[in-house]
């Protein structure tokens, strides 16, 4: 019963959005990243990030997460600049991991912690439970005291997010996190964000597929180092739209209720 | 029985030797615990490079000294703060690679050492020393320091344990929980610097990198929890150091050498006969199949 008011999350600037970006630019050595990106969203919101490699996706998630300095422009959460904040977690791509590091699911997740812990303390009680309330929120708390290499695909997905729930983050960005996962792995994380959504977390997921940004999420973002187009999926994912943000990479093809877009866009390589 | 006590004992009643015992402990922890995060986070080359960077540094507080060694300790901390503050810096605001800009610092600040060194007539002797250690001449003022520096190490990674880890797990982690992980980074190089000037005279700059990395590796190879990997490390290392330092004595071979030898055979059994992760386990493993 206290899951429901530990996990609640907490007030910010009254009736600034989550997520306010303003004419956000990244170059890197004079080439550019990201280029006038202007969006808002507001909490509770799940939100589909679409392009190919190098659009920039990674690259947004970052300047978002405070983790990258913007060359212009700026981003304000919940009505502040992200740097003080701690309720923003980011995700990272699977393969960015390093599974073989010595730590159990349970101390993994307590990671997203620290952070309250404070330096110089050790987490209490408390924060053991609360890192066992997240496990159980995803469904890994029979997997805590796993090494984390043990995990499956979609397991370590899971724990990924226990890790951001332990954080108390209600911006969550998570990259790719639904590729090279089977179906009912990827429900899995659906039902996940579904509890996400109950509890006010806005989430942003940079995904390939299209179809499943096109079904599962409120609204879609379509990227190509600036903003091609951000709404619900039908006025998005038009034609003109997938053609400036793929180019050669995706094929259209006409079929009997609209375009049926054949993607040659692979997760590797993506750098930015 | 009584023949492997004498065995044990009859180094013991050398005052060199007891010192070089008590150096080679310390240090095999001391290392080993801050080789354990240089394991994790994939800096062994970066180690081997503030090693051998800090010769330079060495040199000219001897030559300055006129051979007193009390000073090279400065010297060679020194050396090694300025290397990896530069490292730090080359790696991050030009387009030359992090691994390239080591390479070129570590050659070429080990040369300046080299160079500086040979301008003194007992040349050959003192840079052996440098380069290889001589544990048997520790005194009881190098332990002394050795002690405090290296416990004022140890400490300072048990403070800040909870951040080194997530620091070494998910740098991005660290950066979202607003931890200062530039800060942290150069912390961590600068308590990397001090294992490895306090190590100085034990195994020397040339065999440093060993001290700092394989007893971290073998205890990466024998659990899955980072305090116990910490442990064993520790563990690993001081035992080295004793054996080798008794094999050496009975032997009389180099004792930095017979010391890194004695960790490379830890690591070789534990990469053999590891529960699970062991080649001869996965062996048999792909046999039972």
């Amino acid at each position: 019963m206290w899951k429901s008011w530990l996990l609640r999350p907490e007030v910010h600037e009254a009736g600034a959005p989550i997520l306010e970006v303003s004419h956000l630019a990244v170059r890197y050595n004079g080439r550019a990243a990201l280029e006038d990106v202007s969006f808002r969203l507001d909490a509770g919101e799940r939100l589909a990030v679409v392009g190919p490699n190098g659009a920039g996706k990674s690259t947004l998630f970052k300047v978002i997460a405070g983790v990258l300095a913007p060359t212009a422009g700026e981003v304000q959460i919940a009505g502040r600049c992200p740097g003080g904040h701690i309720c923003i977690a980011y995700v990272p791509q699977r393969t960015q991991v390093d599974w073989s590091f010595p730590v159990t699911v349970a101390a993994a997740v307590m990671m997203g912690r620290y952070g309250r812990v404070g330096l110089l303390r050790r987490p209490t009680r408390q924060d053991w439970d609360y890192v066992r309330a997240c496990l159980e929120v995803v469904g890994m708390a029979p997997l805590a005291g796993r090494q984390i290499g043990e995990l499956s695909g979609g397991q370590q997905q899971r724990m990924f997010i226990a890790r951001a729930l332990a954080q108390e983050a209600e911006l969550m960005l998570m990259d790719e996190p639904l590729t090279g996962l089977d179906v009912p792995a990827q429900e899995d994380i659906f039902r996940v964000l579904e509890t996400l959504r109950a509890r006010g977390v806005t989430v942003m997921v940079a995904t390939h597929d299209l179809q499943l940004a096109a079904e599962r999420f409120d609204r879609v973002m379509l990227l190509r180092q600036r903003l091609v187009g951000l709404g619900l999926p039908d006025e998005v994912f038009t034609r003109e739209n997938l053609q400036q943000a793929y180019g050669g990479q995706l094929h259209l093809i006409q079929a009997e209720n609209g375009w049926l877009a054949l993607g040659d866009t692979c997760c590797t390589g993506e750098s930015a | 029985m009584s023949a492997v006590w004498l065995l044990l004992t009859e180094p013991l009643q050398y005052a060199f030797m007891q010192r070089g015992l008590v150096a080679v402990v310390l240090v095999g922890v001391v290392c080993a615990v801050v080789g354990s995060f240089v394991v994790l986070r994939g800096m062994a080359f970066l180690g081997d490079a503030l090693a051998h960077a800090i010769l330079p540094g060495v040199a000219i507080g001897y030559l300055v000294n006129g051979g007193e060694r009390g000073a090279l300790f400065w010297w060679g901390l020194g050396a090694a703060v300025v290397t990896a503050l530069g490292i730090g810096a080359i790696g991050k605001r030009t387009e030359v690679k992090a691994d390239t800009a080591i390479g070129i610092i570590f050659a070429g600040m080990f040369a300046l050492g080299i160079a500086l060194i040979s301008s003194v007539r007992s040349y050959a002797v003192d840079l052996s020393h440098f380069l290889f250690g001589d544990v048997l001449g520790v005194s009881v003022h190098d332990l002394w320091l050795t002690g405090m520096v290296g416990g004022s190490v140890l400490l300072v990674i048990l403070a800040l344990y909870k951040e080194f880890t997530v620091l070494s797990f998910d740098p991005v982690l660290a950066v979202t929980l607003r931890l200062p992980s530039t800060l942290l980074h150069y912390l961590l190089l600068v308590l990397v610097a001090l294992a490895i000037v306090v190590s100085l005279q034990t195994v020397g700059v040339a065999l440093m990198v060993a001290m700092l990395v394989t007893p971290a590796a073998t205890a990466f190879l024998l659990t899955r929890r980072l305090s116990r990997m910490i442990a064993l490390a520790a563990l690993i290392g001081a035992l080295s150091g004793v054996i080798g330092l008794y094999f050496s004595y009975y032997v009389s071979v180099a004792s930095g050498a017979a010391i890194v030898l004695v960790c490379t055979l830890f690591f070789v059994l534990a990469l053999l006969f590891a529960p699970q992760r062991g080649l001869v386990w996965r062996k048999k493993a792909v046999r039972a199949a």
